[in-house]
């Protein structure tokens, strides 16, 4: 087995060293990392290449832990028309993903232990970013029974995260059981809050534009009452929450009252109800269509701002791909979602850092350490720090591009931004030592294959030699 | 005009450029051969999605009587109804040379997918979407209510300033109502929203419109010019939109007691077809306030300078 080439990344600024919103990144000094058989092995300034050393100038960029996104359909098994774990994570090596949380609503739905186990065996074997999937609370996400957790929970795919999205686990006593069932395998339950009655044919956001439109509304309350009452179970039985894909302001505000009286509620947002708004539908153009829909520009001010109080803990893309077909249809007829991973760090640059809502420091909590430790997530870097697994992203947040079909590297072109001038590129993705995304381009797929092989054999040897010295 | 996708974004000049130009479509059916050469050689295409045999044929007659050659294109029993996207029918279309597309779905904004998708290089004219629009009905909504209040030699060039327009029903799922709304307030008419708050679109308020609950109020203070009553579907029930009929009848249905309060002048308008005694009672149809057939009557005018201003002469891209 050949070992990956060592990397020495030069003169980049360090995320974590940005703590004030608003900074230029040159107050952060300048910091090189040796990369080495996996890991980050020696971190300072004025390193000097070795042998067979890949060197990259990483002078102006800015360098984050590997992002983890908690919330990626890779459609695997099922719908490979649309998307496959190969294809979804090359999108996620382009976006500066070196792990992510694969939903749930494949087919066969990932509700058994063997799905699960085949959806994570697929992504070790591409290599381009650490598949975790997520299981689903019910089986075939039909919100009557639970599915097999527990089996699911002790596979060698360890899930530790569960939810119906797509479909709101609705039934409360369902609910409030899956609840404290996951709580026995340390799990928790990711909720895609839409109460299915109130949304029955839902289109979009319901107000005075879903009446001039014609399309059937989606109301505020049908997330905000299924998180209220969500809150509510997870305080009385003590249990984890996470909420899928927060969209309204009113929501917001339930969130910040559960946190307030303690409650282990986390919430997610997504890139694009950070950035979009219902405005978009006038033009009855479906790439604009999503589930939950987009907002007021009220609610996305009050999203931003519920990220820089903290209320918001993640930044998720919710990575939706679809067909052309799917979309190239009338309104109606369309499907719901849109692609994000390639694009979810140029959106948060934008709304985020440049709009003052948080630092590059928070940043990469929100797009990395939060959503890893909400997931669960098995060798992932705490920080930029000697011995830490090397997972990391090197962004540019200067400058600005049209973001073309060029920068989508799924199957799926569903994005809302084609056309769109943002802000920022992700330059260079590395995970677990070895490159995925190089220089702005992804890096072929048998090299990958290879080096995850060769980065698993490596880091096999290193935890057997620490059984064997320690147990 | 390029195409005819809606009212809400037709400006005050179009309007009226159709609705001056209706009045001489209208004049020239009043001669014994009614037919003009106009639209010699171009295919009009009426590809209807929903049943609708009174808009279909009427659009069908103001094609003919431009010479126009029809082709009346039903979803149902057709490949659409095997599942061919609105894509390939557009297609399809285009390859057999459509000049113009009538077309009529239930799916909101379908109509403006088929004109900005560059599928399709046909003009087209929305015949009804969804609970969207259906701007060809305000047309000849507000081209009836304009000769009945200026007479057929005064209506040219005018709009309807100040009129008061009540309309009643369903809202809530009405394109004619929207439509309606903002054609009428392009063209200066004070509009009234009278329905249960269930069938109120929601948001209303945030429109250009008063909103009412109660019919005899609205009859009261509105002193409309017209009042236009709507058709009630009785499915709407069944979702809990009304408790059942006798309630619906009785609190928004124009009984003969209502026709009996409406000012001297006013109208009655219904876009057809009615359900006598639930939105309307016999006596207000029939009586000499009604303009129910005038309303079809007009529609042709209306289509046919509709159709002429899309596929002849200048061809402008229209809002």
């Amino acid at each position: 087995m050949t070992q990956n080439p060592g990397l020495l990344i030069r003169g980049a600024r360090l995320a974590a060293d940005l703590t004030e919103r608003d900074a230029d990144i040159s107050v952060a000094d300048a910091v090189d990392l040796r990369i080495a058989d996996g890991r980050i092995v020696e971190r300072g300034t004025g390193l000097q290449a070795r042998e067979g050393e890949r060197v990259i100038d990483a002078a102006g960029l800015v360098a984050f832990t590997g992002f983890v996104d908690l919330h990626t359909h890779l459609r695997e098994p099922g719908f490979e028309q649309s998307e496959t774990v190969l294809t979804g994570t090359r999108a996620a090596a382009a976006g500066g993903f070196t792990s992510v949380f694969a939903m749930a609503n494949t087919l066969p739905v990932a509700d058994t232990a063997g799905v699960v186990e085949q959806v994570q065996a697929l992504g070790d074997a591409a290599g381009y970013a650490t598949v975790r999937p997520i299981g689903a609370v019910t089986e075939d996400l039909a919100g009557e029974r639970l599915s097999e957790i527990g089996a699911m929970a002790q596979s060698r795919a360890a899930v530790r995260v569960f939810s119906d999205d797509g479909k709101c686990v609705h039934d409360s006593l369902l609910m409030r059981r899956a609840l404290e069932y996951v709580k026995t395998f340390d799990g928790v339950i990711a909720q895609h809050a839409q109460d299915p009655r109130l949304t029955e044919a839902a289109q979009m956001n319901e107000g005075a534009l879903s009446s001039e439109l014609g399309l059937k509304g989606w109301p505020a309350v049908a997330e905000e009452s299924i998180i209220a009452r969500d809150v509510l179970l997870a305080e009385h039985i003590g249990s984890r929450l996470h909420i899928c894909h927060l969209s309204t302001a009113g929501s917001v505000e339930v969130v910040r009252w559960a946190k307030a009286r303690g409650v282990q509620v986390t919430a997610e947002v997504t890139p694009h109800h950070l950035l979009l708004t219902e405005d978009l539908v006038r033009s009855f153009d479906p790439r604009y269509k999503v589930n939950p829909p987009l907002r007021r520009d009220t609610d996305v001010q009050a999203l931003r701002q519920a990220v820089a109080d903290g209320v918001i803990d993640i930044v998720a893309t919710d990575h939706a791909p679809h067909p052309t077909e799917a979309k190239e249809c009338e309104w109606d007829a369309a499907a719901f979602g849109m692609v994000g991973l390639e694009s979810a760090f140029p959106i948060a640059l934008q709304t985020l850092v440049q709009g003052g809502y948080a630092s590059f420091a928070e940043l990469e909590g929100l797009l990395s350490q939060t959503p890893a430790q909400i997931g669960g997530l098995l060798g992932h870097p705490s920080s930029l720090s000697v011995n830490q697994p090397a997972d990391l992203v090197l962004v540019d947040p200067s400058g600005i591009s049209v973001f073309d079909a060029q920068r989508l590297q799924g199957r799926s072109i569903n994005s809302p931004y084609l056309g769109m001038e943002l802000p920022g590129l992700v330059h260079t993705t590395v995970r677990r030592g070895y490159l995925t995304l190089d220089a702005g381009a992804v890096v072929d797929v048998e090299i990958v294959a290879a080096a995850a092989q060769a980065a698993n054999a490596v880091q096999g040897a290193v935890s057997a030699s620490v059984r064997g010295g320690t147990r | 005009m390029r195409h005819l996708l809606d009212t809400r974004t037709l400006a005050r000049e179009d309007a009226l450029r159709i609705l001056d130009t209706a009045e001489d479509m209208a004049a020239t059916q009043q001669r014994e051969v009614r037919k003009l050469p106009t639209l010699r050689g171009k295919t009009v295409v009426n590809l209807f999605y929903e049943d609708s045999t009174r808009t279909r044929i009427s659009f069908e007659a103001a094609a003919k009587r431009l010479s126009a050659d029809v082709i009346n294109f039903s979803a149902k029993g057709s490949s659409v109804s095997k599942g061919e996207s609105l894509k390939d029918t557009a297609q399809t279309l285009q390859a057999i040379g459509a000049d113009g597309v009538v077309i009529r779905h239930p799916a909101s904004g379908a109509p403006e997918r088929l004109a900005r998708s560059g599928w399709i290089e046909a003009g087209v004219l929305n015949a009804g979407d969804g609970t969207h629009e259906h701007p060809t009905q305000a047309l000849l909504d507000a081209f009836t209510m304009r000769r009945r209040l200026f007479g057929e030699a005064a209506s040219r060039g005018r709009d309807l300033d100040g009129m008061s327009v009540v309309i009643v029903g369903d809202l809530a799922h009405s394109r004619v109502a929207r439509s309606n709304l903002w054609l009428l307030n392009t063209l200066g008419a004070n509009v009234t929203f009278v329905a249960p708050e269930t069938l109120q679109p929601y948001g209303a308020r945030d429109w250009p419109v008063t909103v009412r609950h109660s019919l005899d109020e609205a009859i009261r203070e509105d002193q409309p010019d017209v009042i236009m009553m709507l058709r009630i579907q009785s499915e709407r029930m069944h979702a809990a939109f009304f408790p059942n009929e006798r309630e619906y009848a009785r609190n928004w249905g124009l009984d003969d007691a209502r026709l009996a309060q409406l000012p001297e002048r006013a109208l009655v308008m219904h876009p057809g077809p009615m359900n006598r005694g639930l939105e309307i009672s016999s006596a207000a149809a029939d009586s000499d306030r009604s303009t129910v057939l005038e309303q079809v009557a007009n529609g042709v005018s209306v289509r046919m300078a509709a159709l002429y201003l899309l596929l002849s002469g200048e061809r402008t891209e229209h809002a």
